[in-house]
């Protein structure tokens, strides 16, 4: 057999979107560990309903996922438009469409069920957007997915998304034998004949691939040296909990900060921990808190909503200097908002939200890497400076897959016993060092430490206090934590040329995008560098000297701020993009902002789009696609 | 011979190792002069000396109202909390420290209404702590406002016309929780049936639930018949039960009780007049749940817990 022509490319973007609960998130999952297993960079996102069962056959219901895979093993973002999209059905694909997610010239695979379907109205729709696509540059092929699976099970709502596995693994010229060991792995907790169904409509969706194909792709790999892994951010986090001694997570149910809590109940015990799922969000934390005070520093998980209910146990937290981290898997808000999908909207919550002054620490990994990296970070400062640390994930990262560098756990220090060593009574429990804030934290059991901890105001000794001098204190030295800290930090490295016509500021997970719109803006000759943030608070040493060095600087961030152009808006009450009302606030220089709330991740193209906007020079989508086409005839 | 001065060495290391009051006790507490705070702070004193626990090895865990000032004044170590949030707190340091004994102290407006959901909870999840709710049914730090106990049509300053709902029965309510292992209700102006109380809830494994009623004397003065001189309560008779000294026959009823079923237990606990006081009901076997915790975890060695952290990444490691 001939099989398909071989098209090499050093990159693609795929999407997978079948109606809820038809397994597209699976397929996209046991795709993904075909591509990283043959070495491939990767970054998926999440295409995630808020919903379990949404009514099905329609735009709302399309769940799946996004999958950029390269030659290079490092991938940081999720890329731009996809230019190849496998739909289970035209409404799933159309969501895509309106998601203005597709390349103009994409290539749409879609089970060709629908044209000949009983139901009129499916036949109707399933031709018009088709008809939507043909008008453009996209070129169609029709699978017969529902009728090849039915070959080989009853029900084909259970199987479809293994042939379709099965067909991009012939459509991306990968080992069918990878793919079935990679199945055998995703279902190994299932009977026998599940997983033999399995493999089976996997190996018959290639065959069918390689047989029907015209063409195919190939992203070669770069094998490297170093054993990668691949998961997702809330994997890593859990992870990474374990990596950095935690004994005790604390957490109530919320999207999309949940399966952090998933990956650690897995396992946590075996590591002498344990996840307990409180009553409530507020009783969540004042569990992870308690703990802390007890001497095993705690950290609790949680997105938006819940962050709202935990701010008067954060002061407390912050009053009475006990170490606890907490981690915001941020969503799109306010209040219920967009559960599933991503935004950066809880910066200033996060820096602000609890009532009274309370200094804290906020750091926000960009990475899923990072995301397995930070919870040791956090843990440290909450330890060392007896403060709050919050770490600002966000739901790209909680569950978008990526590769990295296998982390070198063989070093994991030994978790230290609690010193319970007597300390002279009336040791003070608050013993400041005027300069720094800093000191040593008493624990229940150290004879000699006894004295009550509390929620007032209060002095070196512990005890409630309510003049003054004595109240100017207690927040002088509170605060003072977080000038030592940034005394530590080192000023942040610019991406691209220290100096020119603008600067893009970033933080959290759009950094990956930033910098590959940097770059592509430089190769386009523009004068256009980046800065990543990592601490939120403190700020690291040197901004104002990197900001001075360009013409303009901006933000890009995922959170909403007023476009100059809408109505009413002026200089006066024109609301920010919140790291650059932080920025502003900072370094007095006139940050703009380029923050929006999509609920996706930025691509890199409408980041270049942005720079060439501000540097007024031609945008690089200039002319409309069927993407655009269709937005602008719904509107 | 030789078996006396054994003995007599003995006791010399007893009375080195035997805690006084005065080392339960931290500064002056600054309650108002005949508040019922003052007798539960003692009972607790007297609780702990005779237990000889040493005071490094308790903490004392509170919300938010004036019996929440407790831990400030018991020379243990003390967490005085948030509004309604003690029993999280608790929770965390019986989860992460069992080893670790824990009273916590609550009002009944920081108990039965802002921590509301913790309190049922708590008592389902069955931590082995003292729980001490201090009832004068009125929220006094705030200045009078009624509370979920509140009685019946009294003005206070958010019901200057009385109160619209009939009180709360604690009681009741945590006799349906699911796991509650031991309840018991007393009072401040009944001193011996309150150390007793104290002390029984101190021996049981669990969460012991007590309602303590107590007057607030600035602005509830007329509660409880004015601090117990015209309430009617019967008090509750069984041989393991809370002990009632013969004095107190005298001021009210006795009604043999057994506090080991729970149907004869849910029906005095509804019945608020009068009011039963002594063990409610006791079940010394609902497992507690950090100890259930703790029994399914396990506590692998570092090479051990290195060697399963390599195991966890083989899993997503992929080349």
């Amino acid at each position: 057999m001939p099989g398909p022509r071989r098209i090499r490319l050093p990159e693609h973007t795929l999407e997978i979107v079948s109606d809820a609960g038809e397994g597209a998130q699976k397929a996209a999952v046991a795709f993904a560990q075909l591509c990283a297993k043959a070495g491939n960079g990767l970054w998926t996102v999440e295409i995630i309903p808020s919903e379990i069962r949404p009514p099905p056959h329609t735009t709302g219901s399309a769940s799946g996922n996004r999958i950029r895979l390269a030659e290079r093993s490092r991938v940081t973002n999720a890329g731009n438009r996809a230019n190849v999209v496998l739909a289970f059905n035209e409404m799933a694909l159309l969501s895509r469409l309106e998601a203005n997610s597709l390349a103009d010239d994409v290539l749409v695979l879609i089970d060709d069920q629908w044209a000949t379907h009983e139901m009129e109205q499916y036949r109707r729709s399933y031709r018009e957007v088709l008809d939507r696509f043909r008008s453009g540059a996209a070129k169609i092929i029709e699978v017969p997915l529902e009728k090849e699976t039915l070959r080989h099970v009853e029900d084909a709502q259970r199987g479809k998304n293994m042939f379709a596995v099965g067909l991009l693994c012939a459509l991306y010229s990968k080992d069918p034998n990878v793919l079935d060991e990679v199945i055998r792995g995703i279902f190994k907790d299932k009977t026998q004949q599940v997983v033999e169904v399995a493999v089976k409509l996997a190996a018959a969706g290639h065959q069918y691939g390689m047989a029907h194909l015209e063409e195919c792709f190939e992203i070669p790999s770069s094998q490297s040296e170093v054993p990668k892994v691949a998961m997702n951010g809330n994997t890593a986090l859990a992870l990474g909990a374990i990596s950095a001694g935690f004994e005790l997570c604390s957490m109530y149910p919320i999207t999309p900060a949940t399966s952090a809590s998933h990956s650690l109940s897995e396992i946590f015990e075996d590591f002498g921990g344990f996840v307990h799922q409180a009553e409530d969000e507020i009783a969540a934390i004042g569990v992870a808190l308690g703990a802390s005070y007890a001497g095993k520093t705690a950290l609790t998980i949680t997105s938006g909503p819940g962050m709202a209910l935990k701010t008067e146990f954060q002061g407390l937290a912050v009053m009475t200097e006990t170490p606890l981290v907490i981690v915001d898997v941020q969503r799109g808000g306010p209040s219920t908002g967009l559960p599933t999908k991503i935004e950066q909207s809880d910066l200033l919550h996060a820096l602000y939200g609890a009532p009274g002054d309370a200094p804290k620490v906020v750091i926000a990994p960009s990475t899923v890497e990072e995301c397995y990296y930070i919870l040791s970070v956090a843990r440290k400062i909450a330890e060392e400076l007896r403060m709050l640390v919050i770490v600002l994930s966000d739901a790209n990262l909680a569950t978008g897959q990526q590769l990295f560098d296998r982390p070198d756990v063989s070093k994991t220090p030994p978790r230290p016993p609690l010193d319970l060593s007597p300390v002279p009574l009336g040791t003070l429990p608050y013993d400041w060092d005027p300069t720094t804030g800093l000191s040593q934290r008493l624990i229940p059991g150290q004879p000699g430490g006894m004295g009550v901890t509390t929620s007032l105001n209060h002095d070196r000794d512990g005890k409630a206090c309510y003049d003054s001098e004595r109240n100017e204190r207690g927040h002088a030295m509170r605060s003072r934590k977080l000038a030592t800290l940034q005394q530590s930090l080192k000023p942040p490295t610019v991406h691209g040329a220290s100096e020119g016509d603008l600067l893009l500021v970033g933080w959290g997970s759009t950094r990956g995008a930033v910098e590959e719109a940097v770059d592509m803006a430089r190769a386009e000759g523009l004068a256009v560098s980046s800065v990543h943030i990592q601490f939120l608070s403190p700020l690291p040493p040197g901004l104002k000297n990197i900001f001075r060095r360009f013409r303009r600087v901006t933000t890009v961030e995922l959170n909403y701020s007023d476009d100059w152009s809408d109505p009413l808006i002026t200089e006066e009450n024109r609301r920010y993009g919140q790291l650059a009302w932080l920025l502003r606030a900072a370094t007095l220089i006139d940050v703009d902002c380029f923050a929006k709330v999509p609920g996706r991740p930025y691509m890199p193209v409408e980041i270049l789009d942005e720079i060439k906007r501000v540097l007024d020079v031609q945008p690089a989508l200039a002319a409309p696609g069927p993407a655009r086409a269709a937005n602008e005839g719904v509107n | 011979m030789v078996s006396m001065l054994a003995e007599e060495s003995l006791l010399e290391v007893c009375a080195i190792e035997t805690h006084s009051l005065e080392d339960y006790e931290a500064e002056p507490p600054r309650w108002c002069k005949g508040c019922g705070d003052h007798g539960v702070l003692a009972a607790l004193q007297r609780v702990l000396r005779k237990n000889n626990v040493d005071p490094e090895n308790v903490v004392s865990v509170s919300g938010i109202g004036c019996s929440s000032r407790l831990p400030h004044y018991l020379k243990t170590y003390g967490f005085h909390g948030i509004h309604g949030r003690a029993l999280p707190i608790a929770t965390g340091v019986r989860l992460s420290r069992p080893e670790l004994p824990v009273i916590v102290i609550m009002g009944d407006g920081d108990c039965f209404s802002i921590g509301g959901n913790h309190w049922l909870h708590a008592i389902r999840y069955n931590i082995n702590a003292v729980v001490l709710v201090l009832d004068n049914e009125v929220y006094a730090l705030t200045k009078m406002q009624a509370s979920p106990t509140t009685p019946d049509g009294w003005k206070t300053n958010t019901t200057p016309r009385g109160t619209y709902l009939h009180p709360l029965n604690p009681l009741s309510a945590v006799m349906g929780m699911t796991n509650i292992s031991f309840v018991a209700q007393t009072a401040t102006w009944l001193p011996a049936h309150l150390d007793e109380t104290i002390d029984k809830a101190w021996d049981h494994h669990g969460l012991s639930f007590v309602r303590i009623l107590q007057r607030c004397p600035v602005f509830m003065p007329k509660a409880f018949g004015e601090g117990g001189l015209n309430f009617p309560v019967v008090f509750l008779e069984h041989a393991d039960g809370i002990p009632i000294h013969p004095l107190l026959r005298k001021r009210g009823a006795v009604q043999a009780h057994d506090h080991r079923d729970i149907n004869e237990a849910q029906r005095v606990a509804v019945t608020a007049d009068p009011a039963p006081m002594g063990l409610v009901y006791q079940n010394p076997d609902v497992p507690a749940y950090e100890e259930i915790r703790w029994q399914r975890q396990d506590r692998p060695d570092h090479q051990t817990f290195l060697r399963r952290l390599e195991a966890e990444m083989d899993r997503y490691t992929v080349t």
